[in-house]
């Protein structure tokens, strides 16, 4: 079970409102990603799910109960933190151990969790250590061992990677959706990493300063960005907004096209430009394209061979079919 | 160059630490002295620094004259006593500042301290009218209230800047695992600041078992911890330099010794927060 719904939540610190009233429906099993930049909200929401801030006006209500004043030991949600926050004064075993020894269980069952967690993530050999003896990734399996063994309505995470180098983020990253596939557990997953939100997300959440912005499936807001907004934070590297004659020409205020969406030539093309900065990732070459009378250069995607230079011409071509339109307001236009 | 002028200023500086620390001692160091003279060579002049003929005959006296090991009892039991209650106080009161504060904690904190301010004979009177009302003269439960008061703003004060230190992360861990407050108080914030914990018990005892003034004003015989026992040496009936000095020092050897024992964890608890 893990069925959480917000009905008109909304926070206010003192006169600061932080989210707005706002309604979202969180479906048994998913896995939800809050993304959006630093400030817009995505911590705040959880920390009102998880019951660790109270909501200024609306309701949370958890597997159909209203939850909303229930204290966060009582509400049945797990919780990892950016900081691990593992329990620095005991051993790897009794973190783990800890909500099942706060749930009363007895002894034997809670060994027999514990072991079990601790095979699945890797940590039967470091049991005995405290948290200071573990790297950074090891404490970070500690702090999702620690959520698992509860078994809980759903896991909350917060912002977990971003203490974690690269290459083990993109580790942990896999470790947390092969967990989910194979625990189908209801997943809040907090992060300002829209890549992160992407690959893993069945539904994403994407915030702006205390508003949903949008909700639905990464594909979904990757094809239809219902804004500016959602259109400019999903996809890396940015999709580039043309303004002016280009727009309306297409009859839009604004149009959007993603680099990877405009085909780049050296001889021919609708748009002439010269290369700036080229970046080589080995598999692809993003191109910025400076454009004579435009503000902003284009960022445009190519494959990893091609041989251009600082200062060459280039000629761009978008794709007709996979340009966004967006009116006065930045909404799109169907 | 720069060398040399360092290992000057070294040398100074160490002098200095010494003098100073010297004539801190120097108080203790002639107590202890005279605590081994007679009552004669205690008030020769010139004094006598080391070369008298030193004699347990006061200890002997004071032994005889006054039962030693009762106010000790009473000191033990005060200072112990009133230290565990105001932590017991103090541990949930700091954790709410530390972790839950609101618009007046700032306030609340200031406020404490500044009762500490407030010389005792100020409220002599009402504590006094209290403690006979409530018949609380002369026993050590009514010391232990009224000590454990005095130094509660210190408790809370030193256990607030402790918690400060311990990332709230962790209590909300803790929450979200299922732990109540009590929970989380007893298993995990406790446990966290244990080394803060100790040097505040361990500065409050030394307080408390130094205290004077209203373990002096609000007991007679019953309750009368070791600061009554070196005062009844002080008495009118003539001046008893080498007695008074021998009940002083078995009065502050147990603290001195203890002091001396934990001094590390004293200073690591004085400066916690001040360094990082």
């Amino acid at each position: 079970m893990g069925n959480i719904v917000l009905d008109k939540v909304e926070k206010a610190f003192g006169n600061v409102k932080v989210i707005h009233p706002l309604d979202l429906e969180i479906n048994e099993g998913e896995f939800v990603v809050f993304v959006g930049p630093s400030g817009c909200g995505k911590s705040t929401l959880l920390r009102l799910i998880a019951g660790l801030e109270d909501v200024t006006g609306g309701a949370i209500r958890i597997n159909g109960q209203d939850a909303t004043d229930v204290p966060p030991a009582k509400r049945g949600l797990a919780m990892v933190f950016q900081s691990y926050a593992l329990y620095p004064h005991m051993t790897v075993r009794k973190n783990i151990a800890f909500p099942l020894r706060m749930a009363k269980l007895d002894k034997a069952e809670q060994d027999r969790r514990v072991e079990q967690a601790a095979s699945v993530l890797n940590l039967t050999d470091y049991l005995d250590r405290r948290p200071a003896a573990l790297s950074g990734g090891q404490r970070q399996r500690v702090a999702i061992g620690r959520a698992i063994v509860r078994e809980p309505a759903a896991f909350l995470f917060d912002e977990p990677l971003s203490n974690l180098d690269a290459a083990l983020r993109v580790g942990m990253r896999l470790e947390i959706s092969e967990l989910h596939s194979r625990l189908k557990t209801t997943m809040i997953y907090v992060t300002h990493d829209q890549v992160e939100a992407m690959t893993m997300a069945d539904k994403i959440v994407v915030l702006q300063a205390g508003v949903i912005e949008q909700v639905g499936s990464p594909l979904e807001l990757y094809r239809e960005p219902r804004n500016r907004f959602v259109a400019g934070f999903i996809g890396s590297p940015k999709m580039n907004i043309i303004e002016g004659e280009e727009a309306k020409r297409r009859g839009a205020h604004a149009i959007g096209v993603r680099p990877e969406h405009m085909s780049a030539s050296s001889t021919e093309g609708l748009w002439e430009g010269r290369v700036g900065v080229s970046e080589h990732l080995g598999s692809d070459t993003f191109f910025h394209v400076h454009l004579d009378g435009w503000p902003e250069p284009l960022t445009v995607r190519a494959g990893g061979e091609v041989a251009m230079h600082h200062g060459d011409a280039i000629f761009l071509t978008p794709d007709e079919e996979r340009i966004h339109k967006f009116d006065a307001e930045g909404l799109r236009i169907a | 160059m720069a060398r040399a002028v360092s290992t000057r200023r070294k040398i100074a500086f160490t002098a200095l630490a010494w003098a100073i620390g010297l004539i801190i001692f120097f108080p203790i160091y002639w107590t202890i002295l005279t605590s081994f003279k007679t009552e004669a060579q205690a008030i020769n002049d010139p004094p006598l620094f080391f070369f008298f003929d030193w004699t347990l005959e006061n200890y002997a006296v004071v032994q005889e004259r006054s039962d030693y090991m009762r106010f000790l009892w009473n000191s033990v039991i005060v200072a112990g006593g009133s230290t565990l209650l105001g932590i017991l106080v103090a541990v949930p009161a700091a954790w709410s500042m530390a972790f839950v504060p609101s618009k007046a904690t700032k306030d609340i904190l200031l406020w404490m301290l500044s009762t500490k301010m407030l010389p005792a004979v100020g409220v002599l009177y009402p504590i006094s009218l209290l403690f006979i009302q409530f018949g609380l003269l002369d026993t050590r439960i009514g010391l232990v209230l009224v000590l454990m008061l005095i130094n509660l703003p210190i408790i809370v004060w030193m256990l607030y800047t402790y918690f400060k230190e311990i990332p709230g992360e962790i209590l909300e861990a803790a929450r979200m695992d299922g732990a109540g407050l009590r929970e989380e108080i007893l298993f995990v914030l406790t446990p966290m600041a244990i080394p803060g914990i100790a040097s505040t018990v361990l500065l409050n005892f030394i307080l408390a078992w130094n205290e004077a003034f209203w373990t002096l004003n609000l007991t007679a015989a019953g309750a009368a911890p070791l600061t009554a026992f070196i005062a009844s040496y002080s008495s009118p009936e003539g001046l008893f330099f080498a007695k008074l000095s021998a009940a002083s020092t078995m009065a502050i050897a147990p603290i001195l010794i203890l002091g001396w024992f934990s001094q590390k964890q004293l200073v690591r608890g004085l400066t916690f927060g001040a360094v990082k």
